[in-house]
């Protein structure tokens, strides 16, 4: 044993082992408890621990649950669509149209490294019926009435989000971006395509990866998201993260909140995996 | 949040911009589309401060007039001031551990080749990509069923699940640029391990070490969910705000409190990034 600590591997293996064994514990050992809980059944204050797939049952069957979570996907998709279609220019800009690239992607990443909760309650500020935004237009005599559809619905759920994630989606795609080989971008033009034409031909594909690195960062986490739908989302925009909090809390069945937790992590697993296929084919398509 | 940000890697003029530069005339419409973006980022941040500044209780245009006493009654709050003792005792405690974790393990991911290692750094960034809610609820259920209560102890545990990812790659990127050289030199001089740790390492990669405890510091500091799931009767800062944002009354307080989270984000994250450049500069 002293001696294997002596070598290459053994000493590279006991300094990695704290760090991996405690994510390693802290990933393994709640996710078998959670399991566990899946197949037993609340019943007042005791939990029934006689196995069963009660709780799968009724994640299949309750509308509510499929709502939310069809409704989960569906939000974290459009959150994820927005923000990389309003990231990318940026991303665009900053590799090839300026050359203080440093100074903007510190401009870029300040606002994150504040809190997302109090971000979130900004927004909430902002988009509410006397909120900034309206209060700030009918002083200026734009509109007469306050705009009604701006909080408390998915749009508003799908701008917060899109602002919280604005890095995780410029930060990879820059550097996709910054990675292609400017002498290809040459060729395409000596070759004789149009920008546009290089564009979708050649730099798109080419930051492909990034697009699909971006696209996961934000999308998993978005799911289950829980700050965002309760404070903006209004009883519209609830998502199956607020469901599964009140599993948990007020409605105190911890079996079937565990159900709901695994069910929308294989849910999140599925899509994201789908969606690395469908986008990986799709870039060597365009080509 | 924090996003390290990265170094631009190639100098050169892109081929792009300098045709755009012998046409004046064009309309830069991408910077102009930065500039909006760069409106719609800062905006939401920029008007927490500008509004606990008003001498009202509405959040909305005309302002009232300025004013400081909604700072001002903040000491006045005992609950919230414990909130804020919480916070600081989860903070320092995270960022201490996590940030050891990470050393040791950044450490043998730069330095040493070893089966699994691989898996290994992949493992150590998984809590990353966890949705938070069910590591929050996971974490709940494995605890009770431990027997520990929530509390200070089990907010900890979590934050350095969630700040481990963050010490990693800060450290790595402080060894990376590390010259083994200097270690072997030690070696020959007669310094022990212990020694050459302490008298050449820990001195280099020191700048990486700080840089490290601040960030995870402000990841534990600004983390919601899982406090909010694991911190029992003990809230957190973030939670004590969750708690005040139902009452329109305390409005104006939570903004003068938000406010002050802000500006100590950031300026502990600034902080942090100008370590971080210095431990990249010194190597």
């Amino acid at each position: 044993m002293a001696g294997f600590l002596r070598t290459e591997a053994g000493k590279g293996l006991a300094l990695s082992a704290p760090a991996s064994l405690y994510v390693g514990l802290l990933v393994a050992a709640p996710l078998g408890i959670l399991v566990a809980y899946s197949f037993w059944t609340q019943t007042y204050v005791e939990i029934d621990k006689t196995l069963t797939w009660a709780n799968y049952l009724e994640a299949a069957t309750d509308p509510l649950v499929r709502h939310l979570m069809l409704r989960s996907i569906l939000i974290a998709g459009a959150v994820t669509m927005a923000t990389v279609a309003l990231a990318y220019p940026i991303a665009y800009f900053i590799a090839f149209r300026t050359q203080k690239k440093t100074l903007w992607l510190l401009l870029i990443t300040i606002p994150f490294w504040s809190s997302y909760l109090l971000r979130v309650f900004s927004w909430k500020l902002i988009l509410g019926f006397n909120g900034v935004m309206n209060s700030a237009l009918i002083s200026m005599g734009v509109i007469t009435e306050p705009l009604t559809f701006l909080l408390y619905n998915e749009f508003a759920v799908v701008l917060t989000l899109a602002h919280a994630w604005a890095p995780f989606a410029i930060l990879p795609i820059y550097v996709s971006l910054q990675k292609i080989d400017r002498s290809l971008l040459e060729a395409a033009t000596d070759l004789g395509l149009t920008k546009l034409e290089r564009f979708i031909r050649v730099t798109l594909p080419l930051t492909v990866p990034g697009i699909i690195a971006a696209s996961l960062i934000i999308f998993i986490p978005t799911v289950g998201d829980y700050v965002t739908p309760s404070l903006v989302g209004g009883s519209q925009g609830k998502m199956v993260a607020n469901l599964i909090q009140v599993q948990f809390g007020p409605a105190n069945n911890w079996p079937l909140g565990a159900t709901l937790s695994l069910v929308a992590m294989a849910s999140v697993g599925f899509v994201a995996i789908l969606f690395v296929i469908l986008a990986t084919a799709m870039g060597r398509r365009i080509r | 949040m924090s996003t390290p940000v990265s170094e631009p890697l190639n100098k050169p003029l892109s081929a792009a911009a300098s045709k755009s530069r012998r046409r004046p005339l064009r309309f830069p419409w991408l910077l102009a589309y930065a500039i909006g973006y760069l409106i719609f980022l800062y905006l939401p941040v920029l008007l927490l401060p500008l509004f606990s500044f008003n001498d009202g209780t509405i959040v909305a245009f005309p302002m009232k007039g300025f004013t400081l006493k909604w700072y001002a009654q903040l000491g006045e709050q005992d609950t919230l001031l414990q909130a804020m003792v919480n916070s600081l005792i989860v903070g320092a405690v995270t960022a201490l551990v996590a940030t050891s974790l990470g050393l040791f393990a950044a450490r043998a991911f730069v330095r040493y080749r070893f089966k699994g290692r691989e898996l290994s750094e992949g493992l150590v960034m998984l809590p990353l990509v966890i949705p938070g809610i069910i590591v929050a609820s996971s974490m709940l259920v494995l605890f009770i069923s431990l027997g520990l209560k929530p509390s200070l102890t089990t907010v900890i545990l979590g934050h350095v699940f969630v700040a481990l990812p963050f010490a990693v790659s800060i450290m790595k990127s402080a060894f990376d640029d590390f010259d083994q050289s200097l270690e072997e030199a030690a070696f020959d001089l007669g310094e022990s391990v212990i020694g050459t740790f302490r008298r050449v390492t820990l001195p280099i990669v020191a700048p990486g070490i700080v840089a490290s405890l601040l960030v995870t510091f402000t990841v534990s500091f600004d983390e919601f969910v899982l406090a909010f799931f694991l911190s029992g009767n003990q809230p957190t800062l973030p939670v004590y705000i969750w708690s005040q944002i139902r009452f329109p009354a305390k409005l104006p307080n939570t903004l003068a409190l938000g406010s002050l989270l802000l500006l100590a984000s950031v300026l502990l994250l600034l902080t942090a990034e100008y370590f971080r450049r210095r431990s990249a500069k010194s190597a």
